[in-house]
């Protein structure tokens, strides 16, 4: 396979899952501003420092407005990271490895381009809102159904899962990273309302507020929700196991190509920083810290991966 | 313009419908007419989804467009068909020994058949392929010759694309499509297979690599990118042929051959069908400022260790000066008289042909001797005085950059419309496939259709769209 072509599949997949991302933080925000907030501005505030776009924000908008805010998430040209724009680079990058995809999977980014160029044509009503993440949710599971249904289980697979899981480790530890102290233990283990209000905002951000329930047995503090965010293997968005699935790919890669690369080393040794541990630990670590060593890992095990299958000449 | 009685209809004949026709005929008699307008929208839909889209250049807004396409097919004979295909074959055998000769011995120049100064003077002739064969004696890999016709056996050629020629994607999703739509008709009808093609250029390009190259010889489609207007057939045809596709940064010079960046290191290849232009093909022989080609490549193509397919050069033997030539080449090199008749073709570079030119222009149709996809052309008949008096001055200013042709009665096929079938002109470009065992053509090709009634412009990026093209079995 081409090393442009492994590039191509990985930053493919990496836009698909920064769209879905990007919808849930623009989702759990509306919902929490809706129902719960007595300041939605600094919690719009805070859903555009998880999606790493405060300065792009800051150098438009002066100040937090929830219609703005939403613009500028969904269909900012200007924005690099909106829903609008990684769609488009990510179809892009399918055109660019055509060759490597199945008509499945090709005509469903295809699709997802194109019905949402058009639904993202003009601003987005309160009233449409719902519909419209619900429509990239259901085209992000029609983009994964296809990769999974019709797929080799070959490089060309793990290069597509490696984009995935990279994107998405990263965007749940911003996530956590950006309330971090809303899940330091507090000396009476009972939330207040505002601690409330955030757990909830940082579940919903990840899809977990129900599996939560189910998980953990509902029972609703800080630490459980930090143990279940970062180490629990049976979340499919939490960092033990997106670390995980890096490992296992690039563990395939190794073996397929009969030759273990400096990624997988830094991999291994993630997820051994993940593997074994328990919460208490990590709050002790500096719960702050620990995610700050994590994000910067991540970015270079990406940097790593692109170095060792030479995604660039 | 005269009336529409004036063409050759290929649908009508003085006796009622013609020979090929007749079996469609008779099925499209039956057919409701609103289920035909619901699959002409699904097949547009389907193109849409599949993504067989073209970028026009220049133009931001509607950056991908659809070439329309027509559900009526374009019917040949057999008869007609292996005519044609004679035609072309003994037509792409004589530019390719007119190219070996051009840049070898130049006999045809010491003949007195072609002009000295129409080779010297010529951008497209390259220095750099002077004493130099390439592998296997290939200079046009891959031939679209453009074809009109007049009358029941009139097949005039209009150009003969001997650089890059595209729209072989449409010709093969054309055929898939038909398939879709009306299984029923292919069923009823036999029509020659079209889905070899593939697997044929493929086979064609293996057997023009270097002759030392060990093993099943490696072949690359090489493309400019995602914004080229054509990259959606690059990609087919790689994706087709089951080829890597690549870009000029992905390819390097390693050992004396050239290479393509792998996820496990560079790996060696033999053949590239390029998609790129001469000029753009290595920046260290000829434009320094392009970023699509390879630098050095054209020194390993002189070493004999890359095949680039077609040759570097060929185009001297595609443009529009040559081309009035082209009967005289035909005989010159394979000893026979042509089959396929030219268009008359008025040089400007003459100044009394200038002159009769310049006060014909309404009647005539007038190119730039490099031009294609209809850009920078003039058809008089359609063209306003205003547009004529532009025309002459640019004609004035710079006489050798065009050439003149009288205004072709372009044969006409039907169309579907909401008010039923309706003729509108046609041209046709079949695919010639030249390896150092012969040429092979593939049963059909691309029809063009100008969808503007009474336009005899069938260029896509001027509005006009395909349709599939089928060659009866006997």
């Amino acid at each position: 396979m081409l090393g442009k072509t492994a590039g191509g599949l990985y930053w493919m997949f990496r836009f698909l899952e920064r769209a879905e991302n990007t919808a849930r933080l623009v989702e759990a925000g509306f919902r929490i501003a809706l129902t719960r907030s007595n300041d939605p501005v600094s919690e719009w505030k805070s859903v555009i420092v998880t999606s790493a776009a405060q300065m792009a924000y800051e150098a438009k908008h002066d100040g937090y407005d929830s219609s703005q805010v939403i613009d500028f998430l969904l269909r900012d040209s200007d924005n690099p990271s909106s829903v609008q724009s990684v769609i488009k680079s990510a179809r892009d990058n399918a055109r660019l490895v055509r060759t490597a995809l199945t008509t499945e999977v090709w005509s469903a980014v295809n699709e997802t381009w194109m019905l949402l160029a058009d639904r993202l044509r003009h601003p987005v009503s309160e009233t449409d809102l719902p519909e419209v993440l619900a429509a990239i949710r259901q085209q992000s599971a029609l983009v994964r159904g296809a990769l999974h249904g019709t797929m080799l289980r070959n490089d060309i697979y793990d290069f597509c899962r490696l984009g995935t899981f990279i994107e998405r480790m990263d965007s749940t530890a911003r996530i956590i990273d950006v309330k971090y102290y809303a899940l330091l233990p507090s000396p009476s283990f009972v939330g207040s309302r505002m601690d409330n209000v955030q757990w909830e905002t940082i579940l919903r951000s990840v899809s977990a507020h129900r599996s939560f329930r189910w998980a953990v047995d509902g029972d609703y503090n800080a630490p459980n929700i930090a143990q279940f965010l970062i180490l629990d293997r049976r979340m499919p968005r939490s960092l033990a196991f997106c670390a995980g699935t890096i490992e296992e790919n690039l563990t395939y890669l190794a073996k397929q190509y009969g030759d273990e690369k400096q990624s997988l080393v830094l991999a291994r040794s993630l997820q051994k920083r993940l593997r074994d541990r328990d919460i208490q630990a990590i709050f002790e670590e500096g719960l702050h810290e620990f995610l700050m060593a994590v994000i910067n890992d991540i970015a270079q095990i990406g940097m790593q991966i692109e170095h060792d299958y030479r995604f660039n000449a | 313009m005269g009336s529409e009685d004036n063409f050759f209809n290929e649908l009508q004949g003085d006796g009622g419908v013609r020979a090929p026709y007749s079996n469609y005929n008779a099925w499209f008699a039956e057919q409701d007419t609103t289920r035909l307008q619901t699959k002409s929208k699904e097949a547009e839909a389907f193109f849409r989804r599949s993504g067989i889209t073209f970028n026009v250049y220049g133009q931001s807004d509607a950056e991908e467009r659809l070439i329309p396409f027509d559900l009526v097919p374009r019917i040949l004979s057999n008869t007609e068909w292996s005519r044609l295909a004679k035609g072309i074959e003994q037509r792409v055998r004589g530019i390719n020994a007119f190219l070996h000769d051009l840049y070898n011995r130049q006999e045809i120049i010491s003949a007195g058949i072609v002009p000295k100064r129409l080779i010297a003077k010529n951008d497209a002739f390259l220095p750099q392929m002077i004493d130099f064969t390439p592998p296997g004696g290939v200079y046009t890999h891959i031939v679209g010759t453009d074809i009109v016709r007049t009358g029941e056996n009139d097949f005039y050629v209009l150009e003969d694309n001997a650089r890059t020629p595209s729209g072989v994607s449409y010709m093969l999703e054309n055929r898939e499509t038909m398939l879709q739509m009306f299984p029923e008709l292919f069923s009823k009808i036999k029509i020659q297979r079209v889905s070899d093609y593939p697997k044929n250029l493929r086979r064609s390009l293996e057997a023009a690599a270097p002759t030392h190259c060990d093993g099943r010889p490696c072949v690359v489609v090489l493309t400019p990118g995602i914004h080229n207007s054509a990259y959606y057939e690059h990609s087919f045809l790689a994706d087709q042929m089951g080829v890597e596709l690549v870009e000029g940064h992905d390819l390097r010079v390693v050992d004396g051959h050239i290479a393509m960046r792998t996820t496990k290191g560079y790996k060696t290849i033999d053949v590239i069908y390029r998609r790129v232009d001469d000029d753009f093909l290595d920046p260290l022989t000829f434009n320094p400022n392009s970023m699509l080609g390879v630098p050095g490549i054209m020194d390993i193509y002189r070493a004999g260790n890359i095949t680039i397919a077609n040759a570097p050069g060929t185009g001297v033997a595609d443009d529009k000066a040559i081309y009035s030539y082209m009967p005289e080449i035909v005989e010159f090199y394979t000893g026979e008289k042509p089959i396929l008749k030219n268009v008359q073709t008025f040089r400007c570079a003459d100044p009394d042909t200038l002159q009769y030119v310049l006060e014909n222009l309404a009647d005539l149709v007038v190119k730039e001797v490099h031009g294609s996809g209809g850009y920078g052309m003039l058809v008089g008949p359609a063209a306003s005085k205003t547009e004529l008096a532009d025309f002459a001055q640019k004609l004035k200013n710079n006489p050798s950059n065009y050439i003149a042709q009288p205004t072709l009665s372009l044969s006409t096929v039907p169309i579907f419309t909401e008010a039923g079938l309706a003729p509108r002109h046609v041209d046709l470009r079949p695919f010639a496939l030249v390896s150092p065992g012969g040429v092979d053509i593939v049963p059909g090709g691309l029809t063009r259709v100008a969808l503007t009634e009474g336009s005899l412009v069938v260029n896509s990026s001027q509005g006009g769209g395909t349709k599939d093209t089928w060659v009866l079995e006997d």
